[in-house]
């Protein structure tokens, strides 16, 4: 298996791979915000992880029936999202438990299955830890149609969201369907994990949904500043991830990683508001 | 108007095999006080739940009046401390407006605390922001799930005459979970005693006399006493030194 990452071929064009890495970086980052406010409040981490990991899994199976990656990575997400809700009901396990075995699972059947597909060149690096700087023009459309959509999704049902949040079955008296928006948050949390691939890999997606929440609530005290502050907190994550990467030849996506964990840390000095 | 709220007619409900409300027939009125009493698991909340709709029966009929508005303070609500939000805004999520609001949260007697993030909000601060809640509804029937849950005494005391005040400034019907049986008994009209199906009801002073209730609870359980001992954790009457009170023919130590 080959490890090695691939050659971005430094050029002439290597200007308009670092625009596009930076474009494509800050979409996602901006609805990573939003996004990883819920996983925080709602405790989803090993969640999203569980999800994540399963992404490798959709691109096994988008390789092996000739789809496109990021819709195989969405639908195998989706499925094992609504699969999880399923599974929440069950007693025999502890939840956390239950993800941890699926999470690892799903993770080792990936590598496994892309083991098996000889005949492809599959970079594992790059889907283990994001390939930031291979994006093309056709995935930075990819990435803005699908932040746009997620972002409109959760502008839209961001009350009911606060709502099931703060407590479902008061929000379900009041009139929220508390399954049609549980089950829309996991739709959307499938589709950020597609496109979020491309940028930090399926190990590190979940650092960038909870970091930049994380931090954003030492300084926050409405539920919308602290989405709109983690936003802009992964796009700074963002950019000077892709600096360093840049300037010292480090891996972008753990690069990134790295410069949201130390803004958290700059954050705790921070009073912790409201 | 004299119309019931609601009304279940043979009502049972199971979970995983286990039959939790059996045969439940009761009727909510306008203007009245219920109280759901019953030791611990007796099936208090879920017969709560399914007036609310959350659940529904296996078997049997409710029936709601049309114009049926529920106002619902769910059991103590954990607020995670990672989500900001104030109270002002919490009960906001109920569509309602700043000035409804304020009002609601005045009338429950904490207009100080609107800007105090949920999670720092006292025991009965909490109970009441969800007392508040409940009503910015314009509620017809207000369902409460033990009301004065993590209360202080005096604190349980004010929150039962807020709850009657509420009764007649709303004209609503309230149902009330409890398994406290002393503060509430002066505070109802009606009583239920449940213990999976309808041991028996009636008025408070009835059925604190009916040797259903007796059976379940006791003799130390009537509720005009004075409050000088402690509370078990099922609510039983403990003596000053921990130990509890025994009823009449009661067989064990």
């Amino acid at each position: 298996m080959p490890m090695a990452n691939i050659s971005t071929g430094k050029g002439a064009s290597m200007i308009d791979f670092l625009l596009y890495a930076l474009l494509a970086g800050i979409g996602v980052a901006a609805v990573a915000g939003p996004l990883g406010c819920f996983v925080v409040w709602r405790r989803m981490a090993y969640f999203g992880d569980t999800l994540a990991h399963s992404a490798l899994l959709g691109v096994a199976m988008g390789v092996l029936l000739n789809i496109d990656l990021g819709i195989a990575v969405a639908l195998i997400c989706l499925l094992m999202a609504l699969g999880l809700v399923a599974l929440e009901q069950q007693e025999i396990l502890a939840l956390d438990t239950l993800l941890g075995i699926l999470s690892h699972a799903s993770l080792a059947a990936g590598l496994v299955v892309i083991s098996l597909l000889s005949d492809v060149r599959v970079d594992l690096m790059s889907l283990l830890f994001g390939d930031l700087l291979s994006v093309t023009k056709a995935d930075l459309m990819v990435i803005y149609i699908g932040a746009v959509i997620a972002i409109l999704l959760l502008a839209t049902l961001w009350k009911s969201l606060i709502n099931i949040t703060v407590e479902a079955e008061l929000a379900a008296v009041e009139g929220v369907n508390v399954a049609r928006v549980r089950t829309a948050l996991m739709v959307i949390t499938a589709l950020v994990i597609a496109i979020a691939m491309k940028i930090v890999g399926v190990l590190l997606i979940t650092a960038l949904l909870i970091i930049p929440a994380a931090t954003a609530r030492r300084i926050s005290s409405t539920p919308e500043s602290m989405a709109v502050i983690a936003s802009l907190l992964a796009m700074l994550s963002v950019v000077s991830g892709l600096a360093t990467s840049w300037y010292i030849d480090t891996p972008a996506g753990p690069s990134i990683v790295i410069s949201a964990t130390l803004l958290f840390c700059l954050s705790l000095s921070c009073k912790q508001k409201g | 108007m004299s119309s019931p709220l609601i009304q279940l007619k043979s009502v049972s409900k199971s979970f995983a095999d286990k039959t939790i409300l059996q045969n439940i027939s009761m009727t909510v009125n306008r203007g009245e006080i219920t109280t759901l009493i019953g030791p611990n698991g007796a099936g208090k909340s879920s017969l709560a739940r399914l007036i609310l709709g959350l659940i529904t029966p296996d078997f049997g009929d409710i029936t709601r009046s049309d114009d049926l508005v529920i106002g619902y303070m769910p059991q103590k609500i954990h607020i995670d401390p990672t989500l900001p939000i104030s109270t002002h805004r919490f009960l906001q999520l109920a569509n309602a407006s700043h000035e409804d609001c304020y009002k609601a949260l005045e009338k429950v007697g904490i207009p100080d605390v609107k800007h105090t993030p949920l999670h720092k909000l006292s025991g009965g601060e909490m109970q009441r922001a969800l007392l508040a809640r409940a009503i910015l509804r314009q509620p017809n029937l207000l369902i409460l799930d033990e009301p004065v849950q993590g209360v202080d005494f005096n604190g349980q005391n004010e929150l039962y005459e807020l709850i009657g005040e509420l009764r007649s400034s709303l004209n609503c019907g309230i149902v009330m979970v409890s398994h406290d049986l002393h503060l509430v008994m002066s505070a109802t009209d009606h009583v239920i005693c449940l213990n999976h199906h309808i041991c028996c009801q009636g008025k408070p002073e009835q059925v604190t006399q009916d040797p259903a209730y007796l059976d379940i609870f006791g003799e130390t359980a009537l509720y005009n006493h004075r409050h000088n001992h402690q509370h078990s954790l099922e609510g039983k009457v403990l003596d000053a030194d921990g130990k509890h009170q025994h009823g009449e023919g009661c067989q064990h130590d």
